[in-house]
Order: structure tokens, then C-alpha cells, then sequence
């Protein structure tokens, strides 16, 4: 099955694999066609809309705010409703280095978003550390702490990179199932139970 | 210099001084530091009213700090003064924070990063790291294992709990409890997530009704440790650090860092390379202000302008690309020069840049600057004096708004500015007009500067080509200072001979306006707390390091 996001060609994407191989991962357990067309339905509505809770707490912020203004213009995506509030977004746009004293702030801000949710590491920082990764105190990446749904890699990521990342999540959105379990790699409780030590008193 | 020796001598004898090095030295007792820095401020003939730099050292037989002083009213000379804790394994230092109030945070930070407790410190707590940490991380005997300190989800306790260290008469030393909020104050918290503190800084506000009555900076969201990750790489390869900590001052920070590197090394850097970092400077300040002047006009709400500031610095940013191959984080001076040649069409569009300048800046000032919102948000709120700016410290636009001329471009010229003409730019609002006007009044100097050069980017190489291959920097300590966009930005750096630093030390102008943020807003309405922090313009990463 393609996957379509606006107009761009199914060989632009670089890991077509990955995604037919969740299709046919889905399409193995079978829906009807009503559940089917819904899922579809909300799918479109959900990736158009994409709002993110921007966590932004350094560099990479700021090439973010470029993607806001009007030379990328990330409203052509249905990005731009940047939320404050964790209840209101879609996702966390993880951008920059994680310490350990945000750790417990961040996995908060996770556990308030509301179903579905997703997560996307932006940045060398946030997908490993980046250049700090041999540092006492940072987080040697976010997926340590969240389960990461899309890396986007740069220090900083051009604005470019951005939305091919942004879109990636577009691609992943449109094929899950909103009934019946959403396609998370790793579910949220899986997720948590594997990293139990590190789960502290927020349990 | 023989004459403040004198001085010295006179007030402290037991004080010592060497020479020989950057500035003269002097070594006190802690037991007659404070004594010493209450005249070294108040002495008419020594007037050290600035304290430009505090530094931790671990020196591994002991433990001290090294301040940086600075007379304004003598031609910006500084003196370097070294205080040793008695007691390595307990150690113990006099505060100077009741003298120079800018100590406050400073101290606290060396607390934090050596264990080195400041007696009569008011507020005697962590700077960045969680409350609960284990170890000093900037001792060298410093246990990094990360089962000691794992990344805990779990959230910080006590966190109104401070302490202080009081003498009693017999020179013992006694632990005194105390709260950082009293028990009946409105607390309100901001942060560490909140998109208008520009960055992830978390301010415990107490208010009566609507005005602020106390505002309590807490700091270590962002901190990376860089300072402890530049003591395990080579010169060369600490040097991008720097771009990420005040990345709107990318290009001014990693002049500093190579200055001071170029200093060490004595190296002599090409004109070409000279006039082409100082280009660099100022577009980087031109883009830095632009996106001060979006972000304090969305923080008030004001969506329009900052997509007006932020086309004009795309056109920066275009700039720094085909040169640097970057359009943050660019990486472009490297010790003895800088890393690649102009662009064939960097001249064509700087041209391109002024051209459009003054023009835009009547835009912005029409847009924004006349709005009567603007104006009566910014008028007359967050006042600084000159006299606190001094005594905190607080360099750059945010200083030269309360009338206090601080450019290090002028009283220490570095690089080509010496031959360079402008202006400083003054105001005497004090308030946070006065701050936002300086910035806008700066872009235009900026644009000054670059008109003077961009027709005379003279021929040449452009990086020295008797750069070691293996950057070893002699024995010795080193401090260098550059006006970045948001002030005076330091860079000390102790070499022990080997390839490696000994210590780095990146003195950051943000620091400091952090610290007289509580200053700065009591009084006034709790709306006007962005306001003043967008004023003032701190970048966190710069502060936290
Ligand atoms: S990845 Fe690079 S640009 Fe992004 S936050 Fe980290 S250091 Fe900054």
C-alpha cells in the first residue's frame, strides 16, 4: 500500500521498507470495512493536524521558530498550532540536549499528553546526546526516558529535515489503526516496563 | 601597576603578587580576603567596582578560586586576585557576594562544581545540578560513575531548603538552615517549560496580589557540562562548544575561545582572517538582535513583527550558509584563522543586506517600536541603575540601556575594531525600553561596521600557517574577553602543558542577567515578568553551559 502525503513521490521517502512492513504487519490481523474506512477517516484528520508540545531547550529551538515563520511556513502542514500545554498536542517535538534535571519534567509532560501520542527527537542532543553524550549530566539520548516515534538528525537539522522527519510521522499516522491498538513499536506499558530502574517515584 | 602593589601592600601585607602573567596576580589568606575586596572596591585609588569573573580552580593539592577585577574609572585595567581554602578537605572561603553582588550566583556555581562552601554566602545552595547530587563534578578527583548519579525520574525534594555558613567568634564554622520562601507567600511557578522564558528557565515567582515580590532563578535545566567535557579533549576540538552554548552569539564566543588560544600560542592571525571574523561578528549580532526584537514583540503578543525580524535574519542566515555551509552552529574560526575562504557572493550580499537595512529598521520601528502596547509595557518597567548594573555586572545592550558604557569593543579593542569607527550605544531609560532601543540602535552600528569593511577584505591568507599540528598551549592561565551579542563574554583557560586544557572556564554575560532578574521585577506586575526577561534577553544554554 502507498502511503500519500501531499505531493510527494513514494521514492522520496528513503525507508519505504519499514513502512509497507508495518502495513502488512497491520493488515495481517484483518479489520472490516466500516472500522477500516473510520480508521482511514480519523487517520487524515489526525495527521493533518499534527499540533506539538514544543520542548525546545536549546540550538535545535530555534531552527524550529524558522520552520514557524514564513520562508519554511510549517502551517502548509498543519504544524504550526505550537502548544504549550501537554493536553492539547499531539506530540513532543523533543529539541536539544535533555540533562538530568529535566528528566523528570519531560517524562511528566509525556505522561499528560493525551492518546495518541507520539514523540520526535530532534537533533543530534536528543536522539544521543549529541555532543554532550560523554557529559555527567546529559541524557544520552531521549529514547532513554520516552519512546521515540521519528529521529530527525542534525545539529541542528536544517529546516528541511524538519519536515521530512515531520512527514514521517504523517506516513506512520496514516497507517495505524486508531481502533483496535495503536501501531507503537513499543507500547507505552511495554516501554515503561523495560526500563523499570529508571521509572522512579512518578509510577 | 608598581603603585597598586603598593596599595595592596599597604591594606593586606600579607597579600603576595605575581607578575609576569596576563595581569598581576595577588595571593591572599581567605582569612584577610574580605577585608582586602571591601577596599579594593571602596579605595578611591584602586576602585575595582567590576567583578568580571569568578573562577573554581582545583589546583589538586587545594582548592580555590580565582577573581577577575576590573576598574572602570582606570582605563578597564584588571588584577587578578587568588584565594585558597585553608582546609582542602573541608573547604571554606569568605564571600565577596555582599560586596559584589554579582558573587551571588558566581559563588554559588563554584559551590556546586568544587564543593568550595562561601562563609556569610546568604543562600548557600546548588546552582545547576539536582539538590540531591552526588559529588562535585569539577574536582578532579571527581567519581563520574553513573550509578551514582543515574537519571532519576523522580523529582527534586526540599527545594525550598537553603542553608548559609556563619563564623561564630572562635573561627568555627556553623551550618544555619533557612527557606528560600516563607511559609504564607503565593508561590507561583514558571518552568522549566514555558515558551516565553526563552528557553527552559524556571523562576519561582512570590506574589502579593499581582506584584512580584520575589523572584527565585533556578538554573541547571539546560546544564551540559561542558566546562568538565573541554578538560578531555584537544584545542581544537573543544572549539565548537562554544557555538551551542549562546548559539545567537556563535561567532563572537568562538572568536573569543580562539583569541585566547592565539594568545597562549602567540600566534599571529592574517588581516583577511582578522576582518572576516569581525564581518561575521556583526552579522551574527545583526541576526542575534533581530530575533530579540521578534521574540519581545511575540512575548507581548505582537505575532506580526517577529515574522518581520525574522525575514530580514533568513537573509543573514543566508549569508552564514554559503560561507560557513551551515545556518546555525557554524563552526567557521578555528585557532589561527578561519576554516574556509568567502563565498564568491559574500560581498554582493552584504551589500545586498545594507542596502536593505535602513529601510526594514524604519519598518520595525513603525511596526513596533511606536505602538502605544509596546511602548507601555516597556516604558518604565524592570529599572536597573547604573550603579547595580555595575555592581552585578550586567554587560552589553542590557547594561548600556541603563546609561553604563561597558562595550569591550572599545575600552579592550581586539582584533581590527581599534581602527573601526562607531558608536556606543547609550540610553538612559534604564527600563526595558531603554534595552530594547539599545539592540535596534546596535543593528544600525552593526551595519556601520560592515559598510566600513566590505569593500576592504584585503588579499591574503586566510589562517596562519605556523599553526602546530598538535595545539599544545604553555604552562600558564589565560583570560580573554570579546562583546558578544548579549555583553562581555570570557574565556579563561589554564594550561598545564600537555595537549589537553587544565581548566576551561566560559564567563557568560547571561549569567549574570539572570542574576539581578529578582532585582529588576520586584515591584511590579507579574504580566511584567516575560517582559523584563525578554528585555533583558538571556539565552539559557549560555547560562547553564
Ligand atoms: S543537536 Fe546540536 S543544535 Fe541541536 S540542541 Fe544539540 S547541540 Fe544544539
Amino acid at each position: 500500500m502507498e502511503v500519500k502525503i501531499k505531493s510527494m513521490k513514494h521514492e522520496d521517502f528513503k525507508d519505504n521498507e519499514y513502512i509497507d512492513k508495518l502495513v502488512e504487519e497491520l493488515n495481517a490481523s484483518g479489520a472490516n470495512v466500516a472500522v477500516g474506512n473510520l480508521n482511514k477517516l480519523i487517520n487524515w484528520g489526525i495527521s493533518n493536524s499534527l499540533w506539538p508540545l514544543c520542548f525546545g531547550t536549546s540550538c535545535c529551538a530555534i531552527e524550529f521558530m524558522s520552520l514557524g515563520a514564513a520562508r519554511y511556513d510549517m502551517a502548509r502542514f498543519g504544524f504550526e498550532v505550537a502548544r504549550n500545554s501537554p493536553r492539547q498536542a499531539d506530540y513532543i517535538m523533543v529539541q536539544g540536549t535533555i540533562v538530568h534535571r529535566m528528566a523528570p519534567a519531560m517524562r511528566r509532560l509525556y505522561e499528560q499528553l493525551a492518546e495518541p501520542k507520539y514523540v520526535i527527537a530532534c537533533g543530534g542532543c536528543a536522539v544521543s546526546g549529541g555532543p554532550f553524550k560523554n557529559s555527567y549530566c546529559v541524557v544520552p539520548g531521549v529514547d532513554k526516558i520516552l519512546p521515540v516515534d521519528v529521529y530527525i538528525p542534525g545539529c541542528p537539522p536544517r529546516p528541511e529535515a524538519f519536515f521530512y522527519g515531520l512527514m514521517q510521522l504523517q506516513r506512520k499516522i496514516k497507517v495505524q489503526k486508531f481502533f483496535g491498538g495503536v501501531n507503537r513499536k513499543e507500547k507505552r506499558e511495554e516501554f515503561f516496563a523495560a526500563h523499570p530502574e529508571e521509572r522512579g517515584q512518578l509510577s | 601597576m608598581s603603585d597598586i602593589k603598593e596599595i595592596i601592600s599597604g591594606i593586606c601585607p600579607e597579600a603576595t603578587f605575581v607578575e609576569g602573567g596576563e595581569q598581576l596576580q595577588v595571593i591572599v589568606p581567605d582569612a584577610k580576603w574580605h577585608d582586602l575586596a571591601l577596599q579594593l572596591r571602596d579605595d578611591r585609588r584602586l576602585n575595582f567596582d567590576v567583578l568580571t569573573a569568578v573562577v573554581g580552580m582545583d589546583w589538586k593539592d587545594s582548592l580555590g578560586v580565582i577573581y577577575y577585577l576590573t576598574s572602570t574609572s582606570n582605563n578597564w585595567d584588571m588584577i587578578q586576585v587568588k584565594v585558597t581554602a585553608p582546609d582542602m578537605k573541608d573547604p571554606y572561603i569568605h564571600t565577596v557576594s555582599d560586596i559584589w553582588k554579582v558573587a551571588n550566583f558566581q559563588e554559588r556555581e563554584v559551590y556546586d562544581f568544587f564543593g568550595i562552601r562561601f562563609i556569610n554566602h546568604p543562600d548557600m545552595r546548588r546552582m545547576f545540578l539536582r539538590n540531591d547530587w552526588k559529588g562535585h563534578p569539577l574536582r578532579k578527583d571527581y567519581d563520574a560513575d553513573p550509578a551514582k548519579n543515574p537519571i532519576r525520574l523522580d523529582d527534586e525534594v526540599n527545594e525550598d531548603d537553603t542553608c548559609s555558613y556563619v563564623e561564630d567568634g572562635n573561627g568555627k564554622i556553623k551550618k544555619v538552615p533557612g527557606k528560600v520562601f516563607n511559609e504564607d507567600e503565593y508561590v507561583v511557578n514558571f518552568g522549566p517549560q514555558h515558551p516565553s522564558t526563552h528557553g527552559v528557565m524556571r523562576m519561582r515567582t512570590s506574589v502579593d496580589g499581582e506584584t512580584i515580590k520575589k523572584v527565585d532563578m533556578m538554573s541547571g535545566y539546560i546544564h551540559r557540562g561542558i566546562e568538565k567535557l573541554c578538560e578531555g579533549l584537544g584545542y581544537p576540538q573543544i572549539l565548537h562548544f562554544t557555538d551551542r552554548m549562546d548559539y545567537m552569539s556563535a561567532h563572537q564566543n568562538r572568536h573569543c575561545l580562539c583569541l585566547c588560544i592565539e594568545k597562549a600560542l602567540g600566534l599571529e592571525v592574517p588581516r583577511r582572517a582578522q576582518v572576516i571574523r569581525v564581518m561575521m561578528d556583526e552579522l551574527m549580532r545583526i541576526s542575534s538582535h533581530l530575533l530579540a526584537f521578534g521574540c519581545t514583540a511575540m512575548d507581548l503578543g505582537a505575532t506580526t513583527a517577529f515574522f518581520y525580524g525574522f525575514r530580514e535574519r533568513e537573509q543573514v542566515l543566508d549569508i552564514f550558509e554559503k560561507t560557513c555551509g551551515a545556518r546555525m552552529s557554524m563552526n567557521y574560526n578555528v585557532i589561527g584563522g578561519v576554516i574556509a575562504d568567502i563565498h564568491p557572493d559574500f560581498v554582493k550580499d552584504v551589500k545586498a543586506l545594507l542596502a536593505i537595512m535602513p529601510e526594514r529598521l524604519k519598518e520595525y520601528h513603525k511596526l513596533f517600536t511606536g505602538n502605544v502596547i509596546a511602548r507601555n509595557r516597556l516604558e518604565k518597567v524592570g529599572h536597573l541603575s547604573k550603579e547595580d548594573a555595575i555592581n552585578y555586572a550586567i554587560t552589553g545592550p542590557s547594561g548600556r540601556g541603563s546609561n553604563w558604557s561597558c562595550d569591550c569593543r572599545k575600552v579592550h579593542p581586539y582584533s581590527v575594531y581599534g581602527e573601526l569607527q562607531f558608536e556606543e550605544c547609550l540610553e538612559t531609560g534604564c527600563d526595558s525600553f531603554a534595552r530594547y532601543m539599545v539592540r535596534m540602535r546596535e543593528i544600525e552600528q552593526s551595519c556601520r561596521i560592515l559598510e566600513q569593511l566590505v569593500d576592504n577584505i584585503p588579499e591574503g591568507d586566510i589562517r596562519a600557517l605556523n599553526v602546530p599540528k598538535v595545539v599544545k598551549l604553555p604552562v600558564g592561565h589565560w583570560y580573554q574577553q570579546v562583546e558578544a551579542s548579549r555583553g562581555t563574554f570570557g574565556v579563561f583557560i589554564e594550561s598545564d602543558g600537555t595537549k589537553n586544557p587544565y581548566r576551561v572556564h566560559f564567563q557568560s554575560p547571561c549569567f549574570n542577567l539572570i542574576g539581578v532578574m529578582d532585582l529588576c521585577c520586584q515591584g511590579y506586575m507579574i504580566a511584567d515578568l516575560i517582559t523584563i526577561g525578554a528585555a533583558l534577553d538571556f539565552v539559557i544554554p549560555d547560562i547553564d553551559r
